[in-house]
C-alpha cells in the first residue's frame, strides 16, 4: 500500500519534556487518518513537525516515498500539505477572497486581479462543496464559514494532504455534520486528511484509520472497522474510562434557587430572556438543555451579576440578588464556572496561582489594610493545585501555559472550595479531553452529594443526560419542558429544543 | 472681499503648511499600518530638514535649481536610514515602541544641533541660497477661478504630496504588496503561514516612513523655514501622528485631516488678512493648531480603528 505521508521515528524535545518520542505515523493516500491523544500527548507538536515550524532531533519524513526536508511552513505548502488552523488565521479586516489568495495574489498590470481572485475562489468552493461569501468581510461570517475559509486557504495553495487540527471545537453540531460531509467530499476528490482530535465519536463515524499517542509515545495504529470506542479511550488515557458518570439518586432538599419570571435583554437591546422561572433545590442537578443563541448565556449572566435584570426576581436561599454586584452574589453563595475560561474565568497573563484566589485575594489572611500576602496566597494555591490536580510546573506559572483541563481544574478548584450553595457550571467540559472530562462530572456530583445545588448548563445532549437529575428545556429565552432524564430520550429533548411542545415531542417519541 | 478672493488666500497658505504634514502622516500610515508603532516621526522629520538644508547649503550653488530637488532626495535617504534604528528595535528586538520612538525625537534633535554646533559653532546654520519657489502651474493656472485658488500660487511640492496621497493609497489597497502590509499589520500570524515574511514587511513599513518623514521635513525646511535650528521642526511630526489617527490609518483620511491641521497652522500667518480673524490676536492664532489636534483628537474621531496587531511584536512560534 503507497503511504503519501511517513513520519518515522521523530523525536522532539523542549526543554524538560520529550514531546515526540520515537513516534511514527503513515498516513494512506485517499483515507481520513485520525491522530488521537489527551491535551498535552504530542500531536500538535507532531503536526508543526510536518508542517515545519518545528525541526525534530531525529527521525525522517516522507512525502509520496520521497524523503524530505521540510524547514518551513512554505516547504510544506510546496509539498502540498495544508494546515487547517485550531485558532483560525484569518484577517478580520479583510475579505474571505482576500484571505484566501493572501501571498499568491492573481495580478494584472501590478495590481490584485480581484475579478479572477473571486472567480478562483468561487470555483474550489463548488468544486468542494464549501459554501462561502468571497466578498464578506471575516469578521462578519459565521464560525462554520470561517473554517471553510480556512480549508479554502489551503485548497488555493493546491494542498492535496490536509491537517484538521481540532476542527470541531468551536463548531455547532449542527456545523459539524457539515464539515464531516465536506471532509468526505474532499477525500472522494482524492485528497488525504489527518485529523487531530480527542472526540471519539467523531473518529468512530468518519475515520478510516487512527493512531493513538499518549505522553509523547505513538501507542498504536488502528483500523478503525476492527476497534470501538471503549478500547480507543482506554488507549488513550492509559487506563480503563468509564462513559457512564456513576451516581446514585438525588435527594432535592430544600429550594436554593429560585428564578421567578426575569426578563433580560442582550448586547443589542433584545430581549433574550422573557419572564424565564426555574428552580434549583439543594442535593441536585438542573440540566439547562437548548440551542445555543435561546438566552442560556444571558440567563446565566443574569443569575451571577454580569448582565442587568430587567423585571422579575432570583431569589439564592429566600433573599433577593437580582441586579446585586458580581461579588455580592459570589459572597451570598454562588459559585460560577463560566462559559469562556480565557474570557471570564482566568487572567491568563497571571500566575495560575494568582488565578486560584481570584474570588478571595481581598479577605484575610490573603490581605490585611490593603496589601496583599503573597506568602499566604501561593500556600492557599499550593494546596488548592494539590487538591484539584492542576498539572502545573509550580504555581508562578501563567494560566495561558496549562492546558484546557487544567485551567478548568483550577476554576473548579477556585469556585468549589468557597463551599457556594449554588453551583454554576456553564458549559463545563467545553474543549477537554476525557480524562479531564471525567474528573470535572466527578467534582459536579460531588457536591450535588454534598448537598448543594448544580445549575448545569452545555450543549452536549449527552452531558445533560448523565448528569442532570433533572432537565430543563430553554427555547427562545423561556423554560418551555421540565424533564426527567430517566424518562426521556435524545430525541425528545432534540424535539422539544426545537420548539414544539412537550406533549407533540412526547407523541412523536412513542 | 469676495469668496474667491479669500480661497486664494486660504488654499495656497494651506496647501503650504499641508504639504509636510501629509507627508509625513502617510509615512504613518505605512508603519503603522504594517504593526510598528511610530511615534519617532518628528525624529524623521528633523533628521529629514537637517539633512535637506546642509545638502543645499553645501551644494545649492553649485547644482542651482537643481539643488532642491536634491537635497529632498537627500533628505529621504537620510530619514530611512535613521528609521532603521527604531525597525530594529521595535521588530528584531521587540523594545517597546512608544520608548523606541521617544527615544527616535531625542536622538535626531541632539545629534543634528551637535553637528550644526560644530559645523557653524552656533545652534543656528545660514539660509539655505536655493529654496523652492512658489510658481503658477503652466496649464492648470489658466483653468478660470479654480485655476486662480488652486494652481496659480503654489509649490510643486504640495502637489506632489497631495499625488502622494493618492498613489499610497493605491498601493495600500490595490496591490498584492499593500494587502501584505496590512495583513503583517492585522493578524501577523495568519501572514506567516501564509509564507509572507513579517519582518521584512514590518521593516519595508518603517523605512517607508522614514523616507516620507524625511522627505515631510525636507519640503519643510526648503518651503517654510529656510534654514535649520532646534525649532524648525516643532510638533509638526506630532501633528502629522495626529492627522494619521485623526485619518483612521487611510491615506486619503490623512491627507484631508492633514490639509485641515495645514489650514490651522496658516492661520497665524493669513489671519490678519482675512475679515473675521483680523481682530484675534495673533498668539491665540499661532495656538490653534494645537488645540485643533486636541480637539480633533478628542471630539471627533469616534471608534478609533487602529491596525489590530499595530505596537505588538511578533514572535514566531507563540500562540
Amino acid at each position: 500500500m503507497e503511504y503519501v505521508i511517513e513520519m518515522l521515528n521523530i523525536r522532539k524535545a523542549f526543554p524538560g519534556i520529550v514531546a515526540n518520542d520515537n513516534i511514527n505515523l503513515q498516513v494512506k493516500k485517499g483515507e481520513i487518518h485520525a491522530l488521537l491523544g489527551e491535551n498535552g500527548a504530542g500531536k500538535s507538536t507532531l503536526m508543526n513537525v510536518l508542517f515545519g515550524l518545528y525541526q525534530p532531533e531525529r527521525g525522517e519524513i516522507r512525502v509520496r516515498g520521497e524523503k524530505v526536508h521540510i524547514n518551513s511552513p512554505n516547504k510544506a505548502n510546496d509539498l502540498g500539505i495544508g494546515m487547517v488552523h485550531q485558532h483560525f488565521m484569518l484577517v478580520d479586516t479583510f475579505t474571505v477572497a482576500e484571505n484566501i489568495i493572501l501571498g499568491k495574489e492573481p495580478k494584472k498590470f501590478g495590481r490584485i486581479d480581484r475579478k479572477r481572485a473571486g472567480q478562483e475562489v468561487q470555483d474550489i468552493s463548488d468544486r468542494y462543496g464549501l459554501q462561502i461569501h468571497p466578498e464578506a468581510k471575516a469578521a462578519d461570517i459565521s464560525v462554520g464559514m470561517q473554517q471553510r475559509a480556512e480549508i479554502l486557504k489551503t485548497l488555493y495553495r493546491g494542498a492535496d494532504i490536509l491537517i484538521f487540527d481540532e476542527p470541531t471545537a468551536v463548531l455547532t453540531p449542527h456545523e459539524i455534520k457539515e464539515l464531516m460531509q465536506i471532509m468526505k467530499n474532499l477525500v472522494k476528490e482524492g485528497k488525504s486528511i489527518i485529523l487531530i482530535t480527542h472526540k471519539l465519536k467523531e473518529i468512530m463515524e468518519i475515520c478510516d484509520r487512527v493512531t493513538v499517542i499518549r505522553k509523547g509515545k505513538g501507542i498504536k495504529t488502528l483500523d478503525v472497522r476492527d476497534t470501538n470506542q471503549d478500547e480507543l479511550a482506554s488507549l488513550m488515557v492509559g487506563r480503563e474510562v468509564s462513559f457512564k458518570t456513576e451516581k446514585r439518586a438525588a435527594q432535592p432538599g430544600a429550594e436554593v434557587l429560585a428564578i421567578d419570571g426575569i426578563t433580560v435583554k442582550d448586547t443589542r437591546g433584545i430581549e433574550t430572556v422573557r419572564d424565564l422561572s426555574l428552580s434549583v433545590k439543594a442535593g441536585e442537578i438542573v440540566g439547562i438543555a437548548g440551542v445555543d443563541g435561546n438566552g442560556q448565556s444571558e440567563l446565566i449572566e443574569a443569575v451571577t451579576g454580569l448582565r442587568k435584570t430587567d423585571s422579575g426576581t432570583i431569589t439564592l436561599n429566600g433573599k433577593q440578588i437580582q441586579n446585586l454586584t458580581p461579588r455580592k452574589i459570589t459572597e451570598s453563595g454562588i459559585g460560577h464556572i463560566p462559559q469562556d475560561r480565557h474570557k471570564h474565568g482566568l487572567v491568563l497573563d497571571f500566575p495560575i496561582g494568582e488565578n486560584i484566589l481570584l474570588q478571595s485575594y481581598y479577605k484575610k489572611p490573603y490581605s490585611a489594610l490593603g496589601v496583599l500576602h503573597k506568602g499566604e496566597m501561593y500556600k492557599k494555591a499550593r494546596s488548592l493545585i494539590t487538591e484539584y490536580d492542576v498539572r502545573t510546573p509550580d504555581e508562578y506559572t501563567h494560566a495561558r501555559a496549562l492546558s484546557g483541563g487544567n485551567q478548568q481544574k483550577a476554576i473548579i478548584g477556585r469556585e468549589i472550595d468557597r463551599n457556594p450553595d449554588l453551583l454554576i457550571a456553564a458549559q463545563p467540559t467545553r474543549g477537554l479531553d476525557v480524562g479531564a472530562i471525567e474528573f470535572v462530572h466527578k467534582k459536579l456530583i460531588e457536591q450535588r452529594d454534598a448537598g448543594k445545588a448544580v445549575l448545569l448548563l452545555s450543549f452536549e445532549l449527552e452531558e445533560i443526560m448523565n448528569l442532570s437529575d433533572r432537565i430543563a428545556v430553554i427555547f427562545e429565552g423561556r423554560i418551555i419542558a421540565s424533564v426527567n432524564p430517566q424518562e426521556t430520550t435524545e430525541q425528545e429533548l432534540g424535539l422539544l429544543m426545537a420548539g414544539s411542545t412537550q406533549k407533540e415531542a412526547g407523541k412523536a417519541n412513542g | 472681499m469676495d469668496i474667491v478672493q479669500i480661497l486664494s488666500i486660504i488654499v495656497p497658505a494651506t496647501l503650504v503648511y499641508a504639504a509636510p504634514l501629509i507627508l509625513t502622516a502617510l509615512g504613518g500610515v505605512f508603519s503603522e499600518r504594517s504593526g510598528v508603532v511610530n511615534i519617532g516621526l518628528e525624529g524623521l522629520m528633523i533628521i529629514g530638514a537637517f539633512t535637506s538644508v546642509l545638502f543645499n547649503l553645501f551644494f545649492g550653488q553649485e547644482l542651482g535649481a537643481a539643488a532642491p530637488w536634491l537635497s529632498l532626495l537627500a533628505a529621504m535617504a537620510a530619514g530611512a536610514l535613521f528609521s532603521l534604528i527604531h525597525a530594529a528595535a521595535a521588530i528584531s528586538f521587540r523594545a517597546d515602541q512608544t520608548v523606541s520612538g521617544v527615544a527616535i525625537n531625542m536622538l535626531a534633535l541632539g545629534a543634528t544641533l551637535f553637528i550644526v554646533k560644530l559645523i557653524y559653532g552656533k545652534a543656528q546654520t545660514d539660509k539655505i541660497p536655493e529654496p523652492f519657489y512658489k510658481t503658477k502651474i503652466p496649464g492648470l493656472g489658466d483653468i478660470p477661478v479654480l485655476g486662480k485658488i488652486f494652481f496659480s500660487d503654489v509649490y510643486y511640492t504640495s502637489i506632489l504630496a497631495i499625488a502622494l496621497a493618492f498613489i499610497s493609497w493605491f498601493i495600500l489597497f490595490k496591490t498584492p504588496f499593500g494587502l501584505r502590509i496590512r495583513s503583517v499589520g492585522e493578524h501577523p500570524m495568519a501572514a506567516d503561514t501564509m509564507g509572507i515574511n513579517v519582518y521584512k514587511m514590518r521593516y519595508i513599513g518603517v523605512m517607508i516612513s522614514g523616507l516620507f518623514g524625511g522627505l515631510g521635513g525636507g519640503v519643510y525646511a526648503s518651503t517654510i523655514a529656510l534654514d535649520f535650528t532646534h525649532s524648525t521642526i516643532s510638533g509638526q511630526g506630532f501633528i502629522a501622528l495626529a492627522a494619521l489617527v485623526f485619518g483612521k490609518w487611510h491615506p486619503i483620511g490623512a491627507l484631508g485631516a492633514a490639509l485641515f491641521f495645514g489650514f490651522a497652522q496658516s492661520l497665524s500667518i493669513i489671519g490678519s488678512l482675512l475679515p473675521l480673524f483680523k481682530d484675534i490676536p495673533n498668539v491665540y492664532m499661532l495656538m490653534a493648531p494645537y488645540i485643533l489636534t486636541i480637539l480633533a483628537l478628542t471630539g471627533f474621531i469616534g471608534r478609533a480603528d487602529a491596525p489590530k496587531a499595530n505596537g505588538v511584536p511578533y514572535i514566531k512560534g507563540k500562540r
